[in-house]
């Protein structure tokens, strides 16, 4: 049966990946989302603080360049240049469409979109929805997509994890995707002409982290293994701000502080007095202390090094611990409510205080990655993106594409709070139509191909869910991830040493040994979590050792990347991106130019 | 206070199979939640007898309240197993039960597919003119968007729809909910959606719809984010009369 329109698919329904969807769908083409979860239940729905755009709603005369240039300086000169001006200047248009879709912003007495204050900027340059902005902005791109979805253009398949793509040959073109039927765990493999990966970050390979339960980063490993590159796995971000628990870190926004919130600890060590007993003059602010210009709004990475300096060199941590105390109690109630409700209702409901009274007790955790699926893009003469281009976000696998978290542009070695919001709709934005683009010029349809490459592909992975299935070895599933987890806190989180890194790689390798020997805790045919969880965890082993053997090999600090043994920064040797290419002897790694024509690389400095 | 916490969970394999009860214990431990027992459960997976048995299933995404899918009935309420913390639990056994007004998949994993729907047939989201750059969107009232915003919270968790005794998953065609209404509800709060609400009205005044609620404001009561759904069912039915008078007068 020969069809002439061609297919697209969109893997993850998350803000990247929804607003992806709507684009194809606006040019006319019918698209199919998979999606693990509902794609209203997608991890976007976490993001708190807001989305970034330089409206200069406070006439403070802020402007997309300046957005552009702290975003750069924000990632530490990593960043391809082009990428980041292009997301800044589209900004302000991406969050008034956002706002016509329906996103309930706060607003200003005039009526106006209202915008707040984040790490990295000295402007109020990010607008948001109450303290639930990501679940606000998913829902509005949700409601979109609906109603594509009632016009009969989308097709979601929610309860469906993708399993790896389909290539037509090695290297490529990528012509369709297998998946998995968490329900009935069936097997199939389905025809597209360019797929769209949006399956969000990593987290879960650092065990706990701020991330959703979802975030196994298994997908674009899967993307890895298959012959994508890798790119910049080191650069992770580590959040200073969250709430220690035993399932999850819960974030506790930078816009605690862009709304005011302080961090400090006792000015003496060991102080076990009630916070709200300690004198102001007894508080070492230490953050406005040192950068009083930024104050307590430094870029992550900044604030994550000073807390660990506070708590572990200096041992002045509260109660000896690494955690510091992020105080809001001096703004008054009705505003925390009106501004921070969301987060604070968090605060209260799982470490039972009442943060409007009692300062917050907080520590760093494992918040994002800066690192991704590698993916291209076709820069204008002036420093632009040609929005037309096929290429834009395309991975090195022509037809497979990468969009949002999962993909390494934008932040560098860093992002910015708020930043990431927009970077997944602005992906969106270019994934979309590139994907439109690139499908219209094929000359044969994936409806037009053989069985060869999908057969093979859907056997192959019955296959290796056939083995899992019959596991029986000793190992639990969880008890590995968990140790996993441990491994890459330890070792891969704010300080990084090369010899605890190689000992980091060696762990890794041994975890993957002893993952041969899990037992399948589960063997039903149905519905059953335990099989697609040891799949990931696989995928997780393999991405783990993309990111240390990336910080292993990197010589220097630059943001997120901090070795005491090579304190600064080395643009001579350093300012490239990392490229990770999957082999079966682990990854091998080499190096990319990075575009650094707009912007010339300065010292960062925020004091 | 005991050193173990004691969970008995309502297991099914299947939809068609029988449920059955089986019962864990778990170290206990300061600050944690229901989900952090399953996981536990997860990584020993035997039960209170000391038998090896398969880890019961469940759903969960965020862990933080805000993505709706780990509703389970907890000591008989639905709620969120996420956010619901041991220590704020009686002592003694805590019982773990899937929703019963949607169909069971497995174990504590229901189908609520139908929540989804209902927001199709609803027509939950705005006909804007296109993604391209139109400008900033209409100027709103900060009060306006602050009242809106609580309705925009809503999770599709379900909470509300199993508390609500007039709803059924396996019996849409009688009423499709508490959280769908308010849905359609939140969407004339805009300045856009209230020039098509009508449209709306039309699913909410059908067969399956308003006229479904008896008031029973059971649906308030278990919603964790606190929507105030009554308010909302009580100025939809203002709404739907007024259009209903206009409809017959012919306008
Ligand atoms: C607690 C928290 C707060 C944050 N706050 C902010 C903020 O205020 N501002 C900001 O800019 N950024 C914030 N961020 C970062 C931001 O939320 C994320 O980077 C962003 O939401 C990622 O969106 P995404 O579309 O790339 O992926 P996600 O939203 O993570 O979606 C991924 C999608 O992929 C699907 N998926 C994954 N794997 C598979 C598979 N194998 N098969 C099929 N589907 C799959 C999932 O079901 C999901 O639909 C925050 C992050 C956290 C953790
Ligand atoms: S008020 Fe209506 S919707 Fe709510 S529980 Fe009662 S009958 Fe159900
Ligand atoms: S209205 Fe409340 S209880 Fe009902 S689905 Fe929404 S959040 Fe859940
Ligand atoms: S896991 Fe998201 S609401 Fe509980």
């Amino acid at each position: 049966m020969t069809q002439s329109a061609p297919r697209f698919a969109v893997v993850g329904g998350g803000l990247a990946g929804l607003m992806t969807v709507i684009k194809i769908a606006e040019r006319g083409h019918p698209v199919d989302v998979f999606s693990v979860v509902p794609v209203k239940r997608s991890h976007s729905v976490c993001a708190q603080g807001g989305i970034n755009a330089a409206v200069n709603i406070k006439g403070e005369n802020d402007s997309p360049e300046i957005h552009f240039y702290d975003t750069v300086k924000g990632g530490d000169f990593l960043a391809h240049q082009p990428l980041c001006k292009g997301m800044a200047y589209a900004a302000p248009g991406l969050v008034y469409l956002l706002d016509r879709m329906g996103v309930p912003f706060s607003r200003t007495p005039e009526g106006n979109l209202d915008f707040r204050r984040f790490g990295g900027t000295l402007h109020h340059r990010t607008a948001f929805a109450g303290a639930s902005t990501g679940q606000q902005l998913l829902y509005a791109l949700d409601e979109q997509v609906r109603r594509y979805e009632v016009e009969g253009l989308v097709r979601k398949h929610e309860g469906f994890e993708f399993l790896g793509p389909v290539l037509a040959g090695p290297g490529g073109p990528c012509v369709g995707l297998v998946a998995l039927d968490l329900k009935t765990m069936e097997i199939t493999a389905h025809r597209f002409d360019a797929v769209v990966m949006a399956t969000g970050g990593p987290g879960l390979v650092f065990g706990r982290s701020t991330n959703s339960m979802i975030n196994t980063g298994s997908a674009a490993s899967s993307c890895y293994q298959a012959g994508v590159k890798y790119a910049n796995g080191e650069f992770i971000q580590i959040h200073p701000t969250a709430i220690p628990g035993e399932d999850k870190l819960r974030l506790m926004s930078e816009s605690a502080r862009g709304e005011g919130g302080r961090v400090w600890v006792p000015r003496k060590k060991g102080d076990t007095r009630d916070p709200r007993e300690i004198p102001e003059e007894e508080r070492w602010y230490f953050l406005e202390e040192k950068y009083p210009r930024f104050g307590n709004l430094v870029p992550r990475d900044i604030g994550a090094r000073e807390i660990y300096d506070v708590c572990v060199n200096k041992g002045m941590g509260i109660g000896g611990q690494m955690m510091v105390y992020l105080d809001l109690t001096h703004k008054p109630r009705e505003f925390l409510d009106h501004r921070l409700g969301a987060i604070l209702e968090i605060y209260e409901k799982f470490a039972g205080d009442d943060p409007r009274t009692v300062p917050m007790k907080i520590f760093p955790a494992v918040h994002y990655s800066m690192g991704g699926l590698w993916v291209d893009y076709e820069r204008t003469a002036d420093g632009f993106i040609d929005g037309d281009s096929p290429k834009n976000h395309m991975t090195n696998i022509p037809g497979l594409y990468a969009a949002g978290e999962c993909e390494y542009q934008y932040h560098g070695a860093n992002r910015l709070g708020a930043n990431a919001l927009l970077s997944c709709i602005y992906s969106g934005t270019l994934a979309g139509p590139a994907a439109v683009n690139y499908a219209s010029g094929l000359e044969r349809l994936a409806n037009d191909l053989a069985e060869g490459p999908y057969e093979r592909e859907r056997l192959r992975w019955e296959r290796r869910f056939d083995e899992i299935r019959r596991m029986d070895g000793p190992e639990n599933a969880h008890k590995l991830h968990r140790e996993l987890g441990e491994l890459m806190i330890e070792n891969m989180t704010i300080v990084r040493h090369n010899d605890a890194l190689r000992r980091t790689d060696a762990r890794l390798q041994e975890l993957m040994e002893r993952w041969h020997r899990i037992g399948a805790a589960d063997t039903a045919g149905w519905t059953n979590q335990e099989l697609p969880f040891i799949n990931q965890l696989w995928n997780m082993l393999e991405l783990a050792r993309v990111m240390t053997l990336g910080a292993l090999a990197r010589d220097e600090s630059r943001g997120a990347h901090y070795k005491p043994e090579f304190p600064e920064r080395n643009d001579e040797e350093w300012l490239k991106t990392t490229i990770a290419e999957w082999t079966p002897d682990g990854p091998k790694l080499s190096y990319e130019e990075v575009d650094t024509s707009l912007v010339k690389p300065v010292a960062r400095k925020y004091d | 206070m005991s050193q173990e916490v004691h969970l008995r969970i309502r297991r099914q394999d299947a939809p068609d199979s029988q449920p059955y009860w089986q019962d864990f214990r778990v170290p206990r431990k300061k600050g944690m939640n229901i989900i952090s027992c399953l996981q536990e459960i997860a990584r020993n997976p035997v039960d209170a007898a000391g038998r090896k048995v398969s880890p019961p299933v469940w759903d969960c995404s965020c862990l933080e309240e805000v993505c709706g899918a780990c509703t389970m009935v907890i000591n008989g309420t639905p709620r969120q197993s996420c956010s619901t913390l041991v220590d704020n639990l009686p002592e003694g056994t805590i019982t773990l039960e899937p929703v019963a007004k949607f169909p069971v998949v497995r174990d504590l994993v229901v189908d609520r597919s139908a929540m989804f729907r209902a927001l199709r047939d609803v027509r939950a989201w705005l006909p804007i003119d296109g993604t391209h750059d139109l400008g900033p969107g209409p100027r709103r009232a900060p009060g306006d968007v602050d009242e809106a915003y609580v309705f925009s919270r809503c999770m599709t968790c379900g909470c509300c729809m199993e508390a609500c005794p007039n709803y059924d998953a396996n019996d849409y065609e009688q009423f499709i909910g508490p959280a769908p209404l308010a849905q359609a509800y939140y969407f004339s709060k805009h300045p856009t959606g209230a020039m098509n609400q009508d449209e709306r009205l039309e699913a909410v005044m059908g067969a399956n719809g308003i006229t479904g609620c008896g008031n029973a404001q059971n649906c308030v009561e278990v919603c964790p984010k606190e929507i105030p759904l009554t308010e909302a069912f009580a100025r939809l039915n203002r709404q739907a009369n007024r259009k209903w008078l206009a409809d017959i007068l012919g306008r």
